[in-house]
């Protein structure tokens, strides 16, 4: 089990790689659902191999997955707006929210 | 006996300096004027009274005097065993100071409706001389040192604010400030003297300082620093602040710029009350001086006799007559620290003591006729300088008249007061130091000499064309003149020795003619010499003076003791230690505070961009904070 | 080998190599292609370990939904044959920082710790387990969470209509 771990590990930290490097927008979009997969991962292996008795990790990964669907949806209507406004979606220019 | 109505006559003073001062713009000028002078008028009958009271109603108690607390009132608590008492004290010198103060300031203020007429700040005038009365009557009355020093500061305010009354003129305001800084100077020693005293004492209480208990004193019998005894280091600091009120070298030099005060400031301030404080205070702490510190009062003989003889000899060469008077006074002043400083004790032997406050009592009455007479000279003449003047006993004579008076009592002519007080100045001067008598006899001469310059200058010597011709002072001018023309010859006659002595005992006291005769017969030589130079005008004053060249412009220009001072604060002080310490503060002091603010704004630039608003930099952030605080967690805890 | 273990690496592999070229890839439209196969490659893991149901879900939802809901918003914000600049190297450097070190210190953490299974009867998995559990009212039940669900799911659709509407 150990090794599905270290796997989702690995999913994990190149979503927040990913999240940190990217430039794009959307980009940064897609490790966010990386990142929320490999939980997903970790839940139902967790789930499988330590408590096979119960159901909490499979049905909390659902709702994972659903809220993972609702906030992608937010994210790009707000990617569009900002690119109306901006003409762009680096996310370097959307900055007007400091000191 | 019930004294408690002495708190009147504090009261009186500062209720009038207040209606004055506040109320005083609302109405027209003479109501201020009236309101200051019938309170000061109450205030003469109480003092009269309660001498009346004292002396001899009240009478002496097992043969002496004794002090009566009138009335005390706890002030402020500093520790559990001392606290400071605002009071009234009744004793042989306070209560002849409260007759002289109250008798000169009513006079004054008798005179000022005259004189001020028409001045603007009229009403102004009139609050700061009811604040002074008050101050000073305070002072006389202290029940203890920090009293007598807080009343003391306020006389020094006071002064400041009657010197500086005209105060567009800028050398009035420096005038002003000098009288101030150098008075404060003085207090700084008054201050630790007093400290010093109450620390070893643990009291600040006149009755207890100066009781015949001495065992307050052992404590500081032993304690001794660089070769004096504390005690006599206290003495002479309290003497210090003595000698800036009153004006003793080295702190002689703010009373002739006094003089840029109005007239009747002059004479009240200046002549008969505040420069005699310091007097005062060796009076009031004799018992202190005489057993603790004879040694501080030899010094105060020396430096008394030395002051007396400086201020005659620069007398004799000014022009300006307010400055004659100042020096004058300087010298009258050096008599009586003289007087105090030769004085015993027992019976007999404290004639110095009673011989100068003798000499107060009776310089207060023709110092202040002479400042008077000199202010109605200037009413009319438009003008403070003898060469202006000349021939005005025509014009004027009553000023003429009482002014005569003055200047005959000074010189000791006998049959006037200060003939009586000078000889008993004399007398206790003789019998302690023959130097100090020598000096005196010589000052003697000299005063005579100078003061009847001054009188013929004035009033003979040539006959000028004035441009309207000058006329006699109005009677409100000329009855206070009167009224101290008669003091002045009267007052020799009070019988002071059985009174007024250093043990609050009398003694019996009779004409030494070895001692009279003499000092006569020099005031009629500088009479004599006086008349030969300036009854008529000639030129032999001028030759004279041409013939002392070096010298006499070195007394002319008072010794250049004021340019030393001014040499000394720019050059010295001001180079030497005022730069470095300013710079200090401005660059070190107010650089660590400039430089924590700039401190702050560099590293809140810095951090500031932290809040860059850029989204993968606060993953990043959140994430690395998210890793070392596992990292903390699991090697710390873990 | 079995064929479970051989199963098993090739979903590592296909995850793994995947994800990295997702965030590595400099042409977004591959980024995204890249994206569906990681995602595809989750759903056979969880067809591996016999969750069908969950397969099925991030199959549909996931890859269905997401990925094209990803790929509109590509086609409608960007060219598509725009290359990507290389991310500046500060940057770089500081992702890898955080994704190396917290990989290491997860996979420490994980080969440390003794996981325990419990001993309990395995239950069995199916769709009336599924279905009971999720809508019950009982001791297990996610009837609460299911209805919160929906009406986040209701806030989101509108929040997402309202932002995404042409400005007055």
């Amino acid at each position: 089990m150990t090794h599905v771990l270290i796997v989702s590990a690995f999913m994990f930290f190149t979503g927040v790689c990913g999240f940190i490097i990217r430039r794009n927008m959307i980009t940064i979009l897609m490790s966010i659902e990386l990142i929320l997969n490999a939980v997903n991962i970790n839940m139902v292996v967790f789930n499988k191999f330590l408590y096979p008795d119960q159901l909490q990790g499979q049905f909390f990964a659902l709702f994972i997955v659903g809220i993972a669907a609702a906030e992608a949806s937010v994210a790009i209507a707000l990617i569009i707006n900002i690119y109306r406004k901006l003409s762009s979606i680096n996310v370097e220019q959307v900055n007007e929210m400091k000191y | 006996m019930n004294y408690s109505y002495t708190v009147l006559i504090l009261l009186i003073p500062i209720l009038v300096f207040l209606l004055t001062g506040l109320l005083g713009m609302k109405f027209k000028p003479i109501v201020s004027g009236i309101v200051g002078t019938v309170g000061l008028g109450i205030v003469f009958l109480l003092s009269w009274y309660t001498a009346w009271q004292y002396f001899f109603v009240g009478g002496q108690v097992n043969g002496e005097f004794e002090k009566i607390i009138a009335m005390s009132m706890h002030w402020i608590q500093f520790t559990d065993k001392l606290a400071i008492q605002i009071g009234i004290l009744l004793d042989p010198i306070s209560v002849m100071m409260l007759v002289v103060v109250s008798s000169v300031s009513f006079m004054v203020h008798i005179y000022s409706l005259g004189y001020m007429k028409g001045e603007k700040g009229f009403a102004r005038f009139y609050a700061f001389l009811s604040l002074f009365t008050f101050s000073m009557l305070g002072l006389v009355v202290a029940t203890n040192i920090f009293q007598m020093y807080i009343f003391w500061e306020l006389v020094g305010v006071s002064s400041f604010l009657l010197i500086g009354f005209y105060y567009q003129k800028p050398s009035a305001v420096a005038a002003s400030k000098k009288a101030f800084i150098v008075t404060r100077f003085a207090d700084l020693g008054f201050l630790i003297g007093i400290l010093l005293i109450s620390f070893y004492t643990g009291t600040f209480d006149f009755q207890t300082l100066t009781g015949a208990d001495h065992s307050i004193f052992e404590s500081a019998a032993s304690a001794s620093f660089i070769g004096m005894s504390v005690m006599t280091w206290a003495c002479l600091l309290i003497f210090m602040g003595g000698a800036g009120k009153s004006a003793m070298f080295p702190f002689h030099i703010w009373l002739p710029d006094a003089m840029e005060g109005p007239t009747p400031v002059s004479a009240l301030i200046h002549a008969a009350t505040m420069v005699v404080a310091g007097v005062y205070l060796v009076a009031r702490m004799f018992p202190v001086f005489f057993f603790q510190a004879p040694d501080a009062l030899e010094a105060i003989a020396y430096i008394g006799g030395f002051t007396s003889l400086f201020a005659a000899v620069i007398a004799v060469t000014q022009f300006d007559i307010k400055r004659v008077l100042a020096f004058s006074t300087l010298s009258q002043i050096g008599y009586m620290m003289l007087a105090l400083g030769v004085s015993g004790y027992e019976g007999h032997e404290g004639v110095g003591y009673m011989a100068s406050m003798f000499h107060l009592f009776t310089h207060a009455f023709f110092k202040a006729l002479l400042f008077l007479g000199a202010g109605s000279i200037i009413h009319a003449v438009h003008s403070n300088v003898m060469q202006d003047m000349g021939g005005l006993r025509k014009y004027m004579p009553i000023t003429h008249i009482t002014f005569l008076i003055a200047c005959l009592t000074i010189a000791g002519v006998p049959f006037l007061s200060a003939f009586f007080s000078k000889d008993e100045i004399l007398v206790a001067a003789f019998e302690h130091n023959k130097f100090l008598f020598a000096v005196e006899y010589l000052v003697a001469g000299i005063t005579a000499f100078y003061m009847f310059r001054l009188y013929f200058n004035i009033f003979w010597g040539k006959d000028r064309h004035y441009h309207h011709t000058p006329h006699e002072a109005p009677k409100v001018m000329t009855i206070p003149l009167m009224i101290l023309a008669f003091g002045s010859i009267f007052a020799g006659y009070v019988p002071f020795t059985r009174l007024i002595t250093a043990d609050s005992r009398g003694f019996e006291s009779h004409m030494d003619f070895a001692i009279a005769i003499p000092s006569v017969l020099i005031g009629l030589v500088g009479i004599g010499l006086a008349w030969i130079l300036y009854k008529k005008e000639n030129p032999l004053p001028d030759r004279i003076a041409a013939a002392l060249g070096g010298f006499y412009k070195t007394v002319y220009n008072k010794f250049y003791i004021d340019e030393l001072y001014l040499f000394i604060t720019k050059k010295i002080i001001f180079n030497y230690i005022s730069r470095p310490v300013a710079w200090f503060d401005r660059h070190i002091v107010d650089g660590t505070m400039n430089g924590i603010g700039w401190l702050t704004v560099t590293s809140s630039k810095k951090i500031k961009g932290l809040q860059s608003g850029y989204l993968p930099q606060y993953g990043m952030v959140f994430a690395l904070a998210a890793v070392v605080l596992v990292l903390i967690f699991a090697y710390l805890i873990g | 080998m079995a064929l479970n273990v051989l199963m098993f690496y090739l979903l590592s592999a296909v995850i793994v190599i995947f994800s990295v070229l997702t965030i590595t890839s400099r042409r977004i439209l591959r980024a995204a292609f890249f994206l569906l196969c990681v995602l595809v490659g989750t759903a056979g893991f969880y067809f591996m370990v016999d969750y069908q149901f969950m397969a099925g879900v991030q199959l549909v939802l996931y890859a269905g939904g997401i990925v094209v809901l990803i790929i509109f918003s590509i086609l409608l914000t960007s060219h598509i044959s725009y290359k990507f600049p290389q991310p500046e190297a500060g940057r770089l450097v500081m992702g890898l920082l955080v994704g190396i070190g917290g990989l290491v210190l997860s996979t420490m953490a994980i080969m440390k710790y003794a996981f325990k299974a419990t001993e309990n009867a395995a239950l069995k998995v199916d769709m009336n387990a599924i279905g009971t559990q999720l809508l019950g009212t009982g001791k297990n039940g996610y009837a609460l969470p299911f209805e919160v669900i929906s009406i986040l799911l209701l806030a989101a659709m509108i929040g997402a209509i309202i932002i995404a509407k042409k400005g007055r």
